[in-house]
């Protein structure tokens, strides 16, 4: 935040000094006219230059320091912040320049951000668009700019792939798989069947389709496991809890396992379970995905049996391939982010490291 | 008389309220039965009685806008806010005992009704139509809400606040009880004294009520207040039922949802007329195809498709042509004598 401040700052005092050079030009093209002011505006202007340029300059003797221009979606959620942060923190650490930009929930603030690192001319951009279509053209002007570019959490839908380097984000997919890994492995012992009732997130978006695909794929392996029950709770606590009430009251004792496409729909269908008078975590095992922090709170109270790591901080990652990248590396278009998942033994002793 | 009348025009949502309820019957038999555990009555029933709370609180608020010839379209921002503020000021107030709770609700309550005061100017004083007055603290009132809570969700962790929509008195969830005080008031104020008459005057013609000496501006302004007061009811109740305040999702198309339980349940968006009994079914009407929806296990895509026939349906046998055409004549002609007479309906 406040280095983007700083920069709107920066343009702003570049804005008016060159319009003090338009002005001076002017008033002395019709006063003087000497050689005097024109020297005088060169100066400035070379002034001006390494003001604003200087770590470019710098960059010229240390050929490690890249200038890297960062466009985000917004802040919609701690998970956005965290991630933000992350990738910040990241490149300034590596000692990078960052030239960052929010692009609150707007595509076309997107677009102007990206145009805008283009004239600048950094050596890369990052950048999670906010929505998948719509970013051919300005991906395009980059890459006959030269400058690589790195899709971070979000892909685009855009047929030629040479217009990025890779995409690094998380795979939902792979997600879904691990909860059902988990699943299978800690209720090996269990004979079926084992009924699991899921709270889906928002129909159609990315990470429901395919938390849900991962996971039916690795759970149909075998015969004793069955979703008896599957409802979207949109992402949200309320409608989680208020979901997982209809579904206690139509199969109550029978649900063996709840399967929660995000932490908060799992928080909520907690406090639901409760109320109805069983136990989380013993009655019924819970898996959720994301591992925020409230439901790290909740394994520390005993309530919550695993979360699959969601993980927004993936900065260093992202910095060590942009740096891969600019030492002649070839890259996979699609590299997924590292990721755990934690349980409920080791909630208590990471509780207070959370960030998100 | 006046008994037959509300029986006709509460017949057909009635009806399809029960269809619904007996159509869980059919895929869990122990739809009806109502346990007793751990001092709560605990039940399908009494869960739908619960989670529609904050529907008919804010139907009924709606209706009486709607009565007016207005529209209210702020409701589910007002909710956001009130939940907003209700959880942050619980959780920054350090206190023991009930005391945060009062300041949190009195609070959350005085502000409900100052944003519903508001729209009220702005409709009544200015002359802005209602649907853009209200358009407008639709989109700022989330923003405000997501501003108060940093744009987070906020995790209440003070215990007496939930008492206000997970709570349980005399076995019954708390939330039933603030349902039948505010609907029993609305009913009261509306039938018991003139201002119902009032209220309907002045969605029939302002000008005229305002030349009969009626002070058309004040009830317009009042109407808006109380449904800012039912939003700000409704918006604790859902943050207090999960402890929570979430300024981006809590109270989402809320007020299209009350909008729809105010139609189905017979009140004209022309204004004039009213009826919070049939609002109140309408609101259960909504709830019931949820929680049915949720029970029966459809595939989560087909959710809304379901929900709309459900409410097609209920808007077309609502519909006097539609019932002549389908019933034949004689029934409804005798049915349309008396809608001629109650004035502009539904359809």
């Amino acid at each position: 935040m406040d280095i983007r401040i700083v920069n709107k700052k920066g343009l702003l005092i570049l804005l008016v000094i060159a319009m003090m050079f338009f002005l001076a030009a002017c008033g002395s093209s019709s006063e003087t006219g000497g050689e005097d002011t024109e020297s005088e505006e060169n100066n400035t202007e070379e002034n001006t230059d390494t003001d604003s340029e200087s770590e470019e300059g710098e960059q010229g003797s240390e050929s490690e320091q890249l200038v890297i221009g960062f466009s985000q979606v917004g802040a919609e959620s701690e998970w956005r912040t965290a991630n933000t942060k992350s990738i910040q923190n990241a490149i300034t650490d590596a000692g990078h320049e960052l030239k960052f930009s929010d692009a609150q929930q707007k595509q076309e603030n997107q677009i102007k951000a990206i145009r805008s690192f283009i004239t600048q001319k950094v050596d890369a951009i990052v950048f999670s668009p906010v929505v998948e279509t719509g970013f051919e053209t300005v991906l395009q002007e980059a890459k006959d700019a030269d400058i690589p570019v790195f899709l971070a959490d979000r892909s685009v839908d855009v047929e030629d792939d040479s217009l990025w380097v890779t995409f690094l984000g998380s795979d939902f997919v792979e997600e879904g798989r691990k909860a059902g890994n988990w699943l299978v492995e800690e209720l090996a012992e269990e004979e079926g069947p084992v009924n699991i009732v899921e709270l889906q997130g928002t129909v159609g978006s990315a990470p429901a389709i395919d938390r849900k695909e991962g996971f039916e794929e690795i759970i149909n392996q075998e015969d004793k496991f069955e979703i008896i029950k599957s409802q979207t709770g949109d992402f949200t606590r309320a409608k989680g809890k208020e979901v997982m009430e209809a579904f206690l009251k139509s199969d109550g004792e029978n649900i063996d396992v709840l399967y929660a496409h995000n932490d908060d729909m799992a928080i909520g269908a907690i406090q639901a379970i409760e109320e109805f008078g069983l136990i989380p975590a013993e009655d019924i095992t819970i898996i959720g995905v994301d591992a925020v922090k409230g439901a790290f709170e909740a394994m520390a109270d005993g309530k919550m049996n695993v979360t699959i790591e969601c993980n927004p901080l993936f900065g260093p990652q992202l910095v060590d391939l942009i740096e891969q990248h600019f030492e002649g590396e070839s890259l996979d278009k699609r590299i997924a982010v590292e990721e755990s998942m934690y349980t409920m033994d080791q909630a208590e002793e990471l509780l207070p490291t959370r960030e998100y | 008389m006046v008994n037959l009348l509300m029986k006709s025009k509460l017949l057909w949502p009635i009806v399809v309220l029960v269809v619904i309820l007996l159509i869980n019957l059919i895929f869990d038999p122990s739809f009806f039965s109502i346990d007793y555990r751990n001092g709560k009555l605990v039940g399908s029933l009494v869960d739908i009685l619960n989670r529609g709370a904050p529907l008919i609180l804010i139907s009924i608020g709606m209706t009486l806008v709607i009565a007016t010839k207005g529209i209210d379209l702020s409701v589910g921002s007002v909710i956001a806010m009130a939940g907003a503020i209700g959880a942050i000021t619980v959780t920054s107030i350090d206190g023991e005992g009930l005391g945060p709770l009062f300041i949190a609700v009195g609070l959350t309550l005085i502000v409900s009704i100052i944003v519903g005061g508001w729209n009220g100017i702005l409709v009544s004083r200015i002359g802005v139509q209602p649907i853009v007055a209200t358009l407008i603290l639709m989109v700022a009132g989330r923003g405000i809400a997501q501003l108060i809570t940093g744009g987070q969700i906020t995790t209440v962790y003070y215990d007496p606040y939930q008492f206000l929509g997970g709570g349980y008195l005399f076995a019954l969830p708390f939330s039933i009880f603030i349902v039948t005080f505010v609907l029993l008031l609305a009913l009261f104020l509306t039938r018991r004294t003139s201002l119902g008459l009032f209220i309907e005057a002045v969605g029939s013609n302002p000008e005229a009520s305002r030349l009969a000496g009626l002070n058309s501006k004040n009830i317009m302004m009042m109407v808006y207040m109380f449904s800012g007061f039912c939003a700000g009811v409704g918006g604790l109740i859902l943050s207090s039922n999960v402890m929570s305040a979430d300024g981006n999702n809590a109270g989402l198309w809320f007020e299209l949802d009350a909008i729809l339980a105010v139609v189905i349940g017979g009140t004209s968006l022309m204004g004039g007329r009213f009826n919070l009994m049939g609002t109140l079914i309408g609101a259960l009407i909504i709830q019931s195809l949820t929680t049915t929806i949720y029970s029966i296990g459809v595939p989560a895509e087909t959710n809304l498709v379901i929900k709309a026939v459900v409410v097609l349906i209920v808007c077309l046998l609502q519909s006097p042509e539609f019932r002549r055409k389908i019933f034949g004549t004689d029934k409804v002609n005798k049915n349309r004598v008396k809608k001629e007479s109650e004035g502009v309906t539904l359809s």
